[in-house]
């Protein structure tokens, strides 16, 4: 009998082959994030001059995802490592990736003052509304009501106020220069051309340039496929609404 | 680089101005910092003449900041630094451990001064136990404690070479009477005196076309399994170890035949050094020891001197209350000299002090 020939999914070239398959939990948004980010960098050839700089978060398990020169920080820390790295060596492209509480709660001192002096880096934060890698504690996302480790009976606004609408703060605080928007993973090619938009800001040497993206979490907000897929387009895309807020490439894309 | 004293020249500055000047020579190519008294004046004297030497400058928005793009600077392969002290040197502590965790070659210079909190922003020698062994590791960090100005140049052009030797960070321990007093120097350009100045080499963002030329690089700062962990602290400490001896550094005076050895560091050890030569003049036999690497601290040398004059007493003087003391008892476990203490935290000390102290003691 002829041996079947074994077929292998496309994977983006700059993605680094002897880390996968990928750490993420079963329909995890991260590794979706992650392909669009592959393929931008395929597709721009930047992947010998990308730095990609990961936080402690659920995104830390991408330290060696890429085929790319990466740096692995603290919770929270990657955008001043990406600030210093960009500084130093112009020429590089730098890409932080961080989660909801790494770049909301304990680094959003960092981002907002980044921000703020147009720092041309360019930052990828997943919102999955909860702190993932420990085990399902609120974020500064969490939506009002949700329940998570640490607002069992549900998010109280008026005790915690309510959910950081990040895009929108940092499209308050950015010059025009700067590309600021919210994709989601439930729409692929729009995540893909606003992550590409961040890149290239970054290479014409623009301004800063960040990317907030809806992703999932099953594993801590316990849901099965359709009870996922139904949090994010029902739940949290309302709240959070998509689009590109600023960007130096004409109108956006609402 | 372009060197930045043709010829060497007499000097009369504060330190702060003293340190700025010493980064330059020593090539460093970037600074980010944060305001903090008594450590201010690097920073002015840094921006003023960094964009004359085509340097680099960012005021962060803390000293977590600071500190960490100082981590990502070094990683692109920059001579960078920072400086820092009292509650600015806490938050740095974060950025430090990543600096221990992935051998990084970070240099700060600490002028210390008054806590605990906000304390003072005069002077003190209380940030001892933090620089040396601050965050959450195990101390594989070289600290110098400078006494003089000439010390303060010295040190800083030594300590960049250090930490891109060894790749651990290095701190130049001062304090605000160093920062803020003036002083007769000498300033040089390093390669006038003999000394070759390390390259900076990038750890990321290197040359080659990665999958053709050479694998990507992927730095690693967090492990899933213990035993991964508990084999990168063993080599960190295996190499701090082995490279210790060619690192400690130490003075002594005075010391063959002492009967009372004053142990101090940093600009208490001038107050030792004048009370040894009234006491001597007095027919006392008092000698004194420096420790000028608080890490890796000089434990054989120290423990050298007890044994060779037999002394009868240490006399432990520091401005903090025991954390030179501490620091000494631990690296000399097992010496049974009694050990008497003179703790002025947060309070200069002087001769009189020193001599008064030991007066009490005979
Ligand atoms: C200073 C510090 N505080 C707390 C932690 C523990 N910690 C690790 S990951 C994390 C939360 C991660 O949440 P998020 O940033 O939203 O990323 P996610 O895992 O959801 O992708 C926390 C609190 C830490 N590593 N460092
Ligand atoms: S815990 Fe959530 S965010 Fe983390 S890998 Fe699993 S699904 Fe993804
Ligand atoms: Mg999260």
């Amino acid at each position: 009998m002829a041996m079947l020939e074994p077929v292998h999914p496309l994977t983006p070239k700059s993605w680094y082959l002897p880390s996968k398959p990928h750490k993420f939990c079963p329909g995890c948004g991260h590794g979706i994030v992650l392909k669009a980010l592959g393929e931008n960098i395929d597709e721009l050839g930047i992947q010998d001059k990308t730095i990609f700089g990961c936080d402690i978060g659920c995104s830390l398990l991408a330290w060696n995802f890429f085929a790319c020169d990466s740096t692995q920080t603290h919770h929270g820390r990657t955008t001043p490592v990406m600030v210093g790295i960009k500084r130093s060596r112009p020429e590089l492209i730098t890409v932080g990736y961080m989660g909801d509480g790494g770049g909301y709660s304990i680094g959003s001192q960092h981002l907002l003052n980044a921000a703020v002096r147009n720092e041309k880096v360019t930052l990828i934060l997943v919102n999955n509304t909860n702190y993932g890698m420990t085990g399902g504690q609120m974020a500064p996302t969490t939506l009002p009501g949700q329940k998570t480790e640490t607002s069992p009976y549900g998010r109280d606004p008026e005790q915690t106020g309510y959910p950081t609408k990040g895009p929108e703060f940092i499209a308050q605080l950015t010059p025009d220069s700067a590309y600021v928007a919210r994709a989601t993973v439930s729409k692929y090619n729009q995540l893909k051309r606003f992550i590409r938009n961040a890149l290239r800001n970054q290479i014409e040497g623009n301004g800063f340039s960040f990317v907030e993206v809806l992703s999932t979490c099953p594993t801590n907000w316990r849901t099965n496929a359709q009870q996922t897929w139904r949090f994010l387009e029902d739940e949290m895309e309302p709240y959070f609404p998509v689009g590109e807020l600023k960007s130096p490439f004409g109108k956006g894309d609402k | 680089m372009e060197k930045v004293f043709s010829e060497a020249k007499k000097a009369f500055m504060t330190g702060n101005e003293t340190a700025a000047w010493a980064a330059l020579a020593a090539g460093a190519e970037v600074m980010f910092g944060y305001p903090i008294t008594p450590q201010n004046e690097i920073m002015h004297y840094w921006t003023r003449m960094a964009p004359k030497y085509d340097r680099g400058f960012l005021q962060t928005e803390d000293e977590i900041s600071a500190g960490f793009t100082v981590c990502g600077s070094v990683q692109s392969g920059k001579k960078a630094f920072t400086a820092t002290a009292g509650p600015g040197n806490v938050l740095m502590q974060e950025p430090f451990g990543m600096a221990e965790g992935m051998r990084l070659p970070l240099l700060a210079i600490i002028q210390q001064r008054g806590g605990p909190s906000s304390g003072t922003v005069v002077y003190s020698q209380q940030e001892v136990t933090l620089t040396t062994f601050g965050g959450n590791g195990e101390g594989h960090r070289i600290v110098y404690s400078t006494a003089t100005h000439q010390e303060i140049y010295d040190y800083i052009i030594k300590g960049f070479n250090t930490a891109w030797t060894y790749r651990f960070p290095t701190f130049i321990l001062g304090d605000g009477y160093q920062a803020k007093m003036r002083e007769p120097l000498e300033l040089y350009s390093p390669e006038d005196k003999g000394i070759k100045m390390v390259e900076p080499y990038p750890l990321i963002g290197l040359p080659g076309h990665i999958g053709e030329d050479r694998e990507p690089k992927h730095l690693c700062n967090i492990y899933s399994l213990e035993e991964e962990l508990y084999e990168v602290v063993m080599k960190i400490s295996a190499e701090y170890e082995a490279i210790s001896p060619e690192l400690t550094e130490y003075q002594e005076r005075e010391c063959d035949d002492a009967e009372i050895i004053i142990v101090s560091h940093g600009v208490v050890s001038r107050a030792a050094d004048d009370a040894v030569t009234a006491l001597r003049a007095q027919g006392l036999k008092v000698g004194c020891f420096r420790p000028i690497t608080l890490r890796p601290f000089p434990a054989q040398e120290l423990k050298n001197c007890i044994q060779k004059s037999g002394a009868k007493k240490l006399l432990i003087a520091e401005s903090a209350y025991g954390q030179l003391f501490r620091l000494v008892r631990q690296e000399i476990y097992g010496e049974t000299v009694p050990m008497e203490t003179l703790f002025m935290p947060g309070v200069g000390i002087i001769d009189y002090d020193i001599m008064s102290k030991i007066k009490s003691m005979l």
